[in-house]
């Protein structure tokens, strides 16, 4: 599913169509959080926003609360189960339109100290989720 | 120059108070789970007040408040409901200060902002939507010598709104006038970022309107604002947010089978086509001024002009004055009225916008000013500064995709009007645009074939009332700030009328 490496990161698994390297990641600090929540609210699911104020940012919803279709892509699935534990695998979505221009870079979920953010279930913790990017390696999005 | 004084010290025009409950039927009620959470100052970065935590069961109480409110205040005349909008914007208008103040320490903004800007506005929209009520009037069609179809505005009965925090009160307001004119009673959740100004507005004119006709209950996104916009109870949702979000709420519509409006925001091109630079002459500088507005509000604007297009022509001229002009914008404390750029509005804002500013830097976009955090030091140090940034590039980069909602802005250059047009076009959005040249056909034109609902042509950033407000593309349904906002708060009645006394003759 997905790899837990040794330093807590939880890396995607791949599942996009037709590729072979993980889009998106998270910090061990939100995999703690996520551990966390999901404790309140069962299982999770991502879906990154795009556009106004608390926008652009990932949004965190008990799992199916957020109906996605056609229009989204899944960019990974995530376990943030500890060792030994059963699967908690929390989906990544993006809708298709904003995976068009996003594409090209890789996505890390980190925490940061804030408030309010949509309807995303972390935002009464004081804390909200972030995105900090980097290129991706094989990407080459303004040839 | 004035630097009013921090709210709570001694000089101080405003005093909030320690703590802020939910207005729920014309009166303060503690949140039924009993829980608070802090509003923090981005002036700052400081706790200044506790705010209700609401609930799904405070929720319900306003529902129940704004249920029982609602026959009657749908059955009032036109004419006492625009009584009523009107004395509020008098009372706005008579303590402009004091909610400036309130305003720009909850949000951050500078207060020449507030006190020019929102707070004038808010009065101003009170009073266009108490006339636009007065003014509408319904139809009637003569079907034949002794059919007559009349179509009468009646409300929808109870609506939720949802407040963005970017202009806490002035968006309010835009929300809360035409579905007050109307007729609707209203429960309306503010933003956690943005809680008490709304707040100290109600205190000021919550007693103007009957109880229960407007409800205010504050509270986290997924704790307040869920159970507001997926209840049966309201008629209508309106919300001003993010795309993740709008697609909930229209979910949540859907599942209720009622309607709603979206807000979405957008990453707005502002055009210079070459002839701006013809003449050296207040034009000139009234089109530079446009390009700067970028960091009116801290970036913090659904239609900010965040990416600059200018025409290969007078490309590395006007950008060099541009940027020159830029860096004139006067950055520090939010209560001195010399202040031009103030404080981001959150802690996590802060955070986003460094994002950006990094993931700009790695997708090599040319930085050409700014770029870092900004401290002012003394009580200001651990506020949440930005400074204005400009960076160069491609509009495929994520810098000129997503809308960073910060003082930060992507500019590059077009290759004559088709290539401009395309520039402009080339974005999921479609809310805002300016258009900049001396030749008023190709401004026209140009207006024309940008994919946007308000474009700008030869201004920027003026929002009077009357001149219709939304989204194209990806960036919302509906229109606020215009009368065709009534649309979205009312349903149309036909009766149909018979004046004959002749039987169908079917049966």
């Amino acid at each position: 599913m997905s790899v837990i490496e040794t330093n807590g990161i939880v890396t995607a698994s791949v599942t996009v169509a037709g590729e072979t390297i993980p889009r998106v990641e998270f910090l061990p600090v939100t995999v703690e959080l996520l551990r966390k929540l999901w404790v309140q609210y069962g299982p999770l699911m991502i879906h990154q926003s795009g556009g106004c104020c608390d926008g652009s940012s990932p949004m965190c919803f008990p799992a199916g609360d957020f109906l996605t279709s056609a229009q989204d892509v899944l960019l990974g699935r995530l376990d943030i189960a500890p060792a030994g534990g059963g699967p908690q695998v929390i989906d990544f979505w993006m809708s298709a339109e904003q995976f068009e221009y996003w594409s090209h870079t890789f996505l890390t979920v980190d925490v940061v100290k804030g408030r309010g953010s949509g309807f995303s279930v972390e935002s009464p913790e004081g804390v909200r989720f972030m995105i900090r990017s980097r290129l991706m390696e094989t990407a080459t999005p303004f040839a | 120059m004035t630097v009013y004084a921090a709210p709570g010290t001694p000089d101080a025009k405003i005093t909030f108070k320690p703590r802020y409950e939910n207005w729920i039927g014309g009166e303060w009620v503690k949140p039924v789970k009993g829980q608070y959470f802090e509003d923090i100052s981005p002036v700052n970065g400081k706790p200044f007040a506790e705010v209700a935590r609401g609930t799904a069961e405070d929720i319900e109480l306003a529902l129940d408040a704004a249920h029982k409110a609602a026959p009657a205040w749908g059955k009032t005349s036109a004419t006492a409901r625009a009584a009523v909008l009107n004395k509020m914007a008098d009372v706005i208008d008579a303590n402009i200060e004091l909610l400036a103040l309130a305003e720009t320490w909850d949000n951050g903004k500078a207060v020449r902002e507030t006190l020019n800007a929102d707070i004038p506005l808010a009065a101003d929209h009170f009073r266009y939507f108490a006339a636009a009520i007065r003014a509408q009037e319904g139809s009637f069609a003569e079907m034949d010598g002794d059919m007559t179809a009349y179509h009468y505005h009646e409300p929808l009965g109870v609506v939720g709104q949802i407040i963005p925090w970017n202009f806490p009160i002035l968006m309010a307001v835009w929300k809360l006038a035409p579905a007050l004119a109307a007729g609707n009673t209203v429960v309306l959740k503010p933003a956690e970022q943005t809680p008490v100004s709304i707040l100290v507005l109600m205190e000021l004119i919550g007693d103007i309107l009957p109880p229960g006709v407007v409800n205010i209950v504050n509270g986290f996104g997924v704790e307040a604002g869920k159970p507001l916009a997926s209840s049966p109870r309201i008629r209508k949702i309106a919300f001003t947010g993010e795309t993740t979000t709008g697609r909930l709420i229209l979910q949540y519509a859907s599942a209720n089978i009622i309607p709603a409006t979206l807000e979405l925001g957008g990453k707005s091109p502002n055009v210079f086509f070459s002839d701006v630079a013809d003449h050296d002459d207040a034009f000139y500088d009234k089109c530079q001024e446009g390009f700067a507005l970028f960091a009116f509000n801290q970036g913090e604007v659904c239609t900010a002009p965040s990416r600059a297009l200018i025409e290969k022509p007078i490309y590395d001229k006007f950008l060099g004055d541009a940027v020159k002009r830029t860096a004139l914008a006067v950055q520090g404390n939010p209560l001195d009225t010399d202040t031009m750029v103030g404080a981001q509005a959150s802690n996590d804002q802060l955070e986003k916008i460094l994002s950006y500013i990094d993931i700009g830097k790695q997708e090599g976009a040319k930085l050409l000013l700014g770029g870092e955090r900004v401290d002012l030091g003394g009580d200001l140090t651990d506020g949440y500064y930005v400074q204005p940034t400009i960076f160069e590039g491609h509009n495929k980069m994520r810098l000129f995709q997503e809308e960073i909602f910060g003082p930060v802005l992507a500019v590059t250059s077009f290759d004559g009007y088709d290539d401009g047009i395309a520039i402009a076009n080339d974005t999921l959005y479609g809310l805002g645009a300016g258009v900049w040249s001396r030749n008023g056909n190709v401004a026209y034109r140009a207006g024309r074939d940008i994919q946007a609902g308000r474009v700008w042509i030869n201004n920027y950033h003026a929002y009077p009332a009357g001149a219709a407000f939304g989204g194209y593309k990806s960036s919302g349904i509906g229109r606020e700030n215009s009368r065709l906002a009534l649309d979205h708060y009312q349903q149309t009645k036909n009766l149909l009328v018979s004046y004959s006394e002749d039987k169908l003759g079917f049966f």
